[in-house]
């Protein structure tokens, strides 16, 4: 056996086996809706697809969920998720803008501005937010940012004005965003920059030869020239910073609350749940058939965010190919 | 507009050719201090942006050394976890860092052949016949999904399939028959999933940048392709899959989310049955990520000096896969020294 492999294959046996081969990662993607959308088939059978409304009370619905027995009654099922995803909505919607507003700055800093001293220092250091594990960003937060928001930039005023509807203990909103930012954002600029630095440098050179500063010149030319490009890269970051799970389980505060803009500045200390810090939260529930069937649930529309976030990105890029520059 | 008036004073033509840091031709750069001060604010804006990441990413860094050299000791590094509510009697993380070894093995055990062999295929034959072109846009937009799914997803979705009794041999199984799905086997498996974008991506890059000559010249010697691929192509490329390996035991020994759902909450490496080899890799355990994750306070709590030294001695995995990446990158010339960070996206 292993000298026949040993010989050379033939062609045709070598192209069929590889094909055959990667193949499987097609199945595998199959595989993993299939099975992702079963297990998630009861919550869909129970509520439609109106549990991703609100009006309902989510933690009570989880208890309930929790104590069912092995075959539940079909009220059981009931769940009104909306807490958690507007969470999610709006802890990536901050994210996306704070971040891509500094990775829009950062990149043209970085290609255009940056002597290339300066640049080879700023590269590894964005290179290093980028693989720093989201666990060691969730130390860090539940460990320091946490207890630095709850001593001193929560009023002891606040906390007993806000006693009856929720507990402030630090972690929430604000924290969570600001983690979530200085994660994403590498990934922005790493797209940004490479589009950034396949522009025709003679464009900018004309705007500089009619008369523009190097800046204006970059903002006229260049940035509007990879306009595809910094969309694709905030499509990108917001399918990353839909899937974060730990880290925000850690920093947000682990009550299904939904922040209050109304609130003032209150709203950024209020705790919050997302889709995917639930799934963390409710691991050990899943033998439970009813919170199974949630957390399922949760991941199908994460899985189908994530797919179409993706197929958008590439969408969204096809105008760049089409000036033959990479995206 | 505005930016297109004659009369803009910020800006002269580029005049000759200074000594200026860059041969971009740019010319002499105009002063700041003449722009209009909503420019001067951009600039600004710009500089704190860049410099601030900076800062960021080494406060990080110092904040986990300082508390890393404060409580790594190497007598953690080698002794087990115990159960204890004390700190100081709770053991060390033996059992973790061998767990993310075995994990990251595993992982790429997988991932390697898999990401080889559709990167090979992709690049080599998806261009011949309509039937293959087609099923390769499958392979590579397939490819392109798994690297877009959140890991908490894979976790998930590994949970759904080793719960099957059909997989009931691979994982860790109750009294009576309840098949948990959770196992070395279980979270390896889907780390796999992690670590195949990089791989298969820096792999089809390395074998689309052998200039096509190298082909000609081996198939004019009657080589055939296969063997073209193995003797020529592969061993060209090498750096390449070097880089997308490294990048993918990053991204598994980063990984939280499938090790906290797949391997279960035990810290010690537990083994299921009594085949030594089979049993650990059927058994439950943790990872450097899980044992952080257990001694903050988000899981039990117990011991955040024991979560900082463990997530000091991460960091420093990390920050030297970082530098790995960047000697194998010199060999093969990178255009901004970020594609790394794209090539996971």
């Amino acid at each position: 056996m292993i000298e026949r492999l040993r010989k050379p294959w033939p062609d045709h046996r070598a192209e069929r086996t590889l094909g055959a081969v990667s193949l499987l990662v097609g199945v595998g993607v199959v595989a993993m809706v299939v099975f992702v959308a079963i297990r998630a088939w009861p919550l869909f059978e129970h509520n439609g697809l109106s549990w991703v409304l609100g009006g309902g009370d989510f933690e009570a619905e989880v208890n309930r969920m929790t104590a069912a027995t092995t075959k539940p009654a079909a009220a059981v099922f009931h769940l009104r998720a909306w807490p958690l995803i507007y969470g999610t909505l709006i802890t990536t919607a901050i994210a996306v803008v704070l971040g891509l507003t500094i990775a829009v700055l950062s990149s043209v800093f970085i290609v255009e501005l940056a002597p290339a001293r300066v640049r080879r220092i700023v590269i590894p250091m964005v290179r290093l937010l980028a693989s720093v594990p989201s666990v060691i960003y969730g130390l860090i937060g539940i460990l320091v940012l946490v207890p630095f928001v709850s001593n001193h930039l929560v009023t002891e005023h606040q906390k007993v004005s806000m006693q009856n509807v929720v507990q402030l203990t630090g972690g929430g909103l604000g924290v969570t965003a600001v983690i979530l930012t200085v994660m994403i954002t590498p990934i922005m600029i790493a797209l940004i920059c490479e589009a950034l630095a396949s522009v025709p440098p003679s464009w900018r050179e004309g705007a500089v030869a009619l008369g523009l500063n190097p800046l204006r010149a970059v903002r006229a030319v260049t940035l509007k020239a990879i306009r595809p490009a910094i969309v694709a890269a905030a499509v990108l970051a917001t399918a990353r910073a839909l899937g974060e799970a730990v880290m925000i389980q850690m920093v947000s505060g682990g009550k299904t609350f939904s922040p209050r803009p109304g609130d003032g500045v209150v709203f950024f200390f209020e705790p919050l749940r997302t889709l995917a810090s639930a799934i963390v939260d409710f691991r050990e529930g899943v033998g439970s058939p009813a919170l199974s069937a949630a957390v399922y649930g949760f991941a199908l529309l994460l899985l189908f965010s994530a797919f179409a976030l993706s197929v958008t990105g590439y969408l969204v890029k096809l105008p760049l190919r089409k000036y033959q520059t990479r995206g | 507009m505005s930016t297109l008036s004659p009369y803009a004073p910020e800006a002269g033509p580029p005049r000759g050719s200074s000594t200026g840091r860059r041969p971009s031709g740019r010319g002499r750069r105009s002063s700041p201090m003449t722009w209009r001060w909503s420019d001067r604010l951009v600039l600004a804006a710009a500089w704190i942006a860049g410099i601030g990441l900076c800062a960021i990413a080494g406060a990080i860094v110092l904040y986990m050394a300082y508390r890393g050299i404060q409580y790594l000791r190497p007598g953690l590094i080698f002794s087990r976890p115990q159960l204890s509510s004390d700190q100081a009697g709770s053991g060390g993380f033996l059992d973790p860092l061998l767990g993310t070894m075995l994990l990251t093995a595993i992982g790429i055990l997988i991932a390697l052949p898999l990401a080889l062999a559709s990167a090979v295929w992709i690049a080599e034959y998806g261009r011949g016949g309509r039937v293959n072109q087609s099923l390769a846009r499958v392979v590579e937009s397939s490819i392109e999904i798994v690297a877009g799914t959140p890991d908490i997803v894979i976790a998930i979705f590994g949970l759904a399939v080793f719960q099957l009794s059909l997989f009931a041999p691979f994982s860790f199984t109750a009294e009576g028959g309840g098949v948990y799905g959770r196992s070395f086997i279980a979270a390896g498996a889907m780390m796999s999933l992690l670590a195949l974008p990089p791989v298969y991506a820096a792999t089809r890059d390395g074998l689309q940048a052998v200039p096509g000559h190298m082909r000609e010249a081996a198939f004019a010697l009657g080589k055939t392709r296969i063997t073209t691929i193995r003797r020529v192509l592969i061993p060209s490329a090498r750096s390449n899959i070097a880089t997308g390996v490294t990048l993918g035991i990053s991204r598994i020994i980063g990984s939280t989310a499938i090790v906290l759902i797949l391997l279960g909450s035990t810290l010690r490496i537990e083994s299921q049955g009594s085949i030594p080899g089979v049993g650990l890799l059927r058994g439950t355990g943790s990872s450097l990520t899980s044992y952080i994750y257990e001694n903050s306070p988000a899981g039990e709590g117990g011991a955040p000096q024991k979560a900082y030294a463990a997530a000091f001695l991460l960091l420093i995995f990390v920050l030297l896969l970082n530098l790995l990446v960047d000697r194998i990158g010199r060999a093969h010339a990178d255009s901004s020294g970020l594609a790394p960070i794209g090539a996971v996206v």
